[in-house]
């Protein structure tokens, strides 16, 4: 049977039986909860509908469970890449496989990406396969199209979701609206960023203006805004602050411009990239507002970088501010996770604060704490097997687990890599098939 | 003919310094590489790779006058400035044969583009030399990385895209302060998508992969009768043709002068390019990116021809859409030639890393890949595809003293250079902002040490 036939029958196999539907119990391995119970060694998790139920050392085991023995191995939570258009994109530079980017002004922050997104993208199996089980997908923006169509200060909204086979992928859709300030948030405003926030001003404004006379509005009878209603309907969220505000944001002074400005609207904001955020660390900290931090840039690829250093996750980790990874690995890259993690962690950060900052953190920055980050009873069962300390890069996942189920270990990179592993050559490499 | 002034000036500190020049001192752009002093040191107790594929443990390195004196256990030190580097690991300095930096520097703004000459499908006529700016912050962090020796190429957007040089990775005024004495040149050349899309777009050839082909013959038949021209006059038979700079490159190329650095992502094209370099008698020294090459790991390794590539890159562009972590493990496992590159000032500062990648994926297949042998990806075989092999990329007794050491094992994510020497003088130390090279760009800025700090 080839991996293909056998990952179907899996999917049907788990479908006919209700996914997680048996009680697993996995044994024997370190378990680095992220949670209030730490690490623990020779440690058990005990998994019930798709949920873990308990976790501790001398746990006692339930007959007829499914063990799995991971003595010797090391468990961590699922890893959560924060950014990103896993679902959205299969090849970079085949614009048709490309969907997160709006062009034009028909649609602004309410552009949801949540709508094209592919569970069956090759890259979905692809990152799981290396421990992510939860992802943030994003919308951005682009360079203008051939017809001049610029993308917007606002790119939309983005959704989080689960990178398992059960077939409701959305963890939380519209968990974040995306807008741009910086060197992008210039390019797409007319020139500026002063033109960037005075866009997302009358933006907000309106949609402020907009919930006040929404009567006179519908009548016809009121003012034009800036941006479409259906734009101004998806702001109010942002607004009651339900949904923060994710903005792509580098340079100190700009961060401290997105500061005040969320504190001016009563907002929430969350900031990513991030490459100066260390000189305003104590100020972030004060607002409480979140990085999704590019980890490793260290060289000013332009002028809103040019402080970017290693040791960023460190100094605001230390400062109070809540750090997740990912702004430098996403979509096809978001398995440099744990690349990243391992890194901050030659640059300052203790290992259980890298862990964090791509389990934990990020779930907590976009609300779905209660369900996944960590291993803890009542939260989803997520999580992976490891041979050895997953921030190695010898090391990798021997299992993954979503919501209980563990997941096939096969992708398109696997079956290339069985096919041409094989050094049979008495027939063509297209008849090496299982 | 009358020299410049400041040739002149310069040919005569070179006389005064260990390194030697270049071979001619009519030759434009000559290295004016000099090595910065240094001491006699011994690097005591470390962990040695030594980049021929062996592994020493408790061993020391003996470096004076800029070369390796010796290597192994309980050397004398004698007269030696003694570096204790118990519990470090040791390796040579790491070479990346595919870097941008200089011609694509930071911050990369369109004023700094300066890698890739657009305006034809064979400019073989441009050195990527002319393009580089010595102040490049990337120069620096990628010395942070362990980096000793790099490859600068012209982009690939052309079939041919012009000379690559190969650099000592020491600050210089001009990349002629710069430039690996006596290194050949590189040749960039690039298969696929870049050229057909890029001039297709402009309605002019090639707009097919088939029509890069047959770019690639027109050009090698018009440096062949260059050649053959050339040859002729020198033995008095007809007169010379002009001197063309574009089929001088080539020419080069088919007389060996210049090793052919090759752009090819599919094993179907690469399989091409080979035979196009047997119809017109050249060698291709590498193919870079070759995200399929472990698909046709066995024709590489017959034509002796190496693969530069990246430990995980793929998806970006159709081409790359085959891309395997266990690429480099099954060519290696093939004994073709393997080499770890970065082709960006990212990856150029953790190419240890990247070959880290590779030994986990391998591992989770059961191929042991030990760190001796994969230190080769980014030392010797990196050396072999710059021609550089006999003066540097392994530790070995007469070679320059580009020596990096790490805190660890080089293939630990935690582990990183702590101190780097180029021919034997300490050029950086990580615990010592002193020995830390500072680009004017990065003056004044918290980045000065490439965040390394």
């Amino acid at each position: 049977m080839s991996d293909s036939i056998k990952f179907l029958a899996l999917v049907v196999l788990l479908i006919a039986n209700g996914v997680g539907a048996q009680t697993t119990a996995i044994t024997g391995a370190t378990v680095h909860t992220v949670g209030p119970a730490g690490t623990l060694t020779n440690a058990t998790i005990i998994v019930d509908g798709g949920r873990i139920t308990a976790v501790g050392v001398d746990i006692e085991i339930p007959a007829n469970v499914n063990r799995v023995d991971a003595t010797g191995k090391i468990v961590t939570p699922g890893l959560f890449s924060p950014l990103g258009q896993l679902g959205l994109s299969e090849v970079g530079a085949v614009a048709g496989t490309n969907d997160a980017t709006q062009r034009g002004d028909a649609f602004t922050a309410s552009f949801d990406v949540a709508e094209a997104f592919n569970p069956r993208s090759i890259l979905i199996a692809i990152s799981r396969v290396d421990g992510i089980t939860r992802a943030g997908i994003t919308p951005r923006a682009g360079a203008p199209d051939s017809e001049g169509n610029v993308s917007h200060v606002l790119s939309g909204l983005g959704s989080v979701v689960h990178l398992g086979d059960s077939p409701e992928h959305f963890v939380k859709r519209g968990a974040v609206v995306v807008a741009n300030f910086g060197e992008t948030g210039s390019g797409v405003a007319g020139g500026s960023r002063a033109g960037a926030i005075q866009i997302l001003r009358a933006a907000l404004d309106d949609a402020r203006d907009y919930a006040r006379n929404r009567a006179a509005v519908e009548r016809g009878d009121w003012r034009d805004y800036s941006v479409s209603i259906t734009d101004l309907k998806a702001l109010q969220a942002v607004l009651a602050g339900n949904v923060p505000l994710l903005f792509n944001v580098d340079r100190a002074s700009d961060i401290s411009v997105v500061l005040d400005f969320a504190e001016e609207y009563n907002i929430r904001a969350i900031v990513a990239g991030g490459s100066e955020a260390w000189m305003v660390a104590d100020h972030l900290a004060a607002a409480g507002v979140p990085v999704i931090l590019n980890g490793i840039n260290n060289l000013p690829g332009n002028f809103d970088r040019i402080n970017a250093r290693l040791d960023s996750a460190d100094i605001l980790v230390e400062a109070g501010v809540k750090v997740a990874f990912g702004a430098n690995a996403q979509t096809h890259n978001a398995r440099l996770l744990t690349q990243t993690a391992g890194i901050s962690v030659a640059y300052g950060l203790t290992w259980d604060q890298a862990l964090e900052a791509i389990t934990l953190a990020p779930a907590e920055i976009y609300g779905v704490e209660k369900s996944v980050g960590s291993i803890e009873p009542g939260k989803d069962a997520d999580f992976v097997i490891w041979t050895d300390d997953p921030l190695e890069l010898t090391s990798y996942p021997e299992q993954v687990y979503i919501q209980g189920t563990a997941v096939s270990m096969a992708s398109r990179q696997t079956l290339l890599r069985d096919r041409y592993l094989r050094t049979d050559r008495d027939k063509p490499a297209a008849f090496r098939n299982k | 003919m009358i020299k410049p002034i400041s040739l002149l000036v310069f040919m005569g500190l070179l006389t005064a310094c260990d390194s030697s020049p270049d071979d001619s001192d009519v030759k434009p752009f000559a290295s004016r590489y000099a090595a910065l002093p240094s001491e006699t040191t011994l690097l005591q107790g470390a962990t040695i790779l030594t980049g021929t594929g062996e592994r020493l443990d408790d061993a020391d390195v003996l470096m004076q006058d800029g070369k390796i004196l010796a290597v192994g256990a309980n050397l004398d030190a004698g007269a030696a400035n003694v570096v204790d580097v118990n519990g470090m690991w040791i390796t040579p300095g790491v070479i990346d044969v595919h870097s941008h930096l200089g011609n694509y520097p930071s911050p990369s703004v369109n004023a700094h583009s300066d890698g890739n000459e657009l305006s034809s499908p064979n400019t073989a006529e441009v050195w990527a030399e002319h393009s580089v700016w010595p102040q490049d912050p990337g120069f620096v962090t990628a010395l942070a990385g362990g980096v000793t020796t790099l490859q600068i190429l012209p982009g690939s957007a052309n079939l041919f895209g012009g000379r690559g040089v190969t650099l000592k990775n020491v600050p210089g005024q001009s990349v002629m302060d710069m430039k690996f004495p006596n290194a050949p040149h590189g040749l960039k050349m690039a298969c696929g998508e870049n050229p057909k899309r890029f001039y297709g777009s402009q309605g002019r050839a090639p707009s097919t992969r088939m029509g890069n082909v047959a770019g690639y013959r027109a050009a090698w038949i018009a440096a062949s009768d260059y050649r053959d021209k050339m040859n002729a006059a020198v033995n008095g038979e007809g007169e010379a043709p002009i001197r063309d700079l574009q089929l001088e490159t080539l020419a080069g190329v088919l007389n060996g002068e210049i090793l052919v650095h090759n752009h090819c992502y599919r094993a179907d094209e690469m399989s091409v390019m080979l035979e196009i370099a047997k119809e017109f008698g050249y060698k291709v020294t590498a193919f870079h990116h070759g995200v399929e090459a472990y698909k046709i790991a066995d024709l590489l390794r017959e034509n002796d021809t190496c693969a530069a590539i990246w430990a995980d890159w793929y998806g970006f562009k159709m081409e790359a859409f085959d891309g395997i972590r266990e690429n480099a493990a099954i060519l290696d496992r093939a004994d073709a030639c393997t080499i770890m590159h970065s082709d960006d000032d990212m990856g150029i500062q953790r190419l240890n890393l990247e070959s880290a990648k590779v030994i986990g994926a391998a591992a989770r297949v059961g191929i042991d890949i030990p760190p001796e042998r994969a230190i080769r990806w980014i030392s010797y075989n990196a050396a072999k595809a710059l021609g550089i092999e006999e003066a540097t990329g392994t530790l070995e007794v007469g070679k320059m003293a580009d020596v990096t050491i790490w805190d660890g094992s080089p293939f630990s994510v935690y582990s990183t250079a702590q101190k780097v020497y180029i021919d034997g003088a300490l050029i950086y130390d990580r615990h010592d902002p002193s020995v830390n090279p500072v680009t004017d760009f990065t003056l004044g800025t918290s980045a000065q040490h490439g965040g390394a700090q």
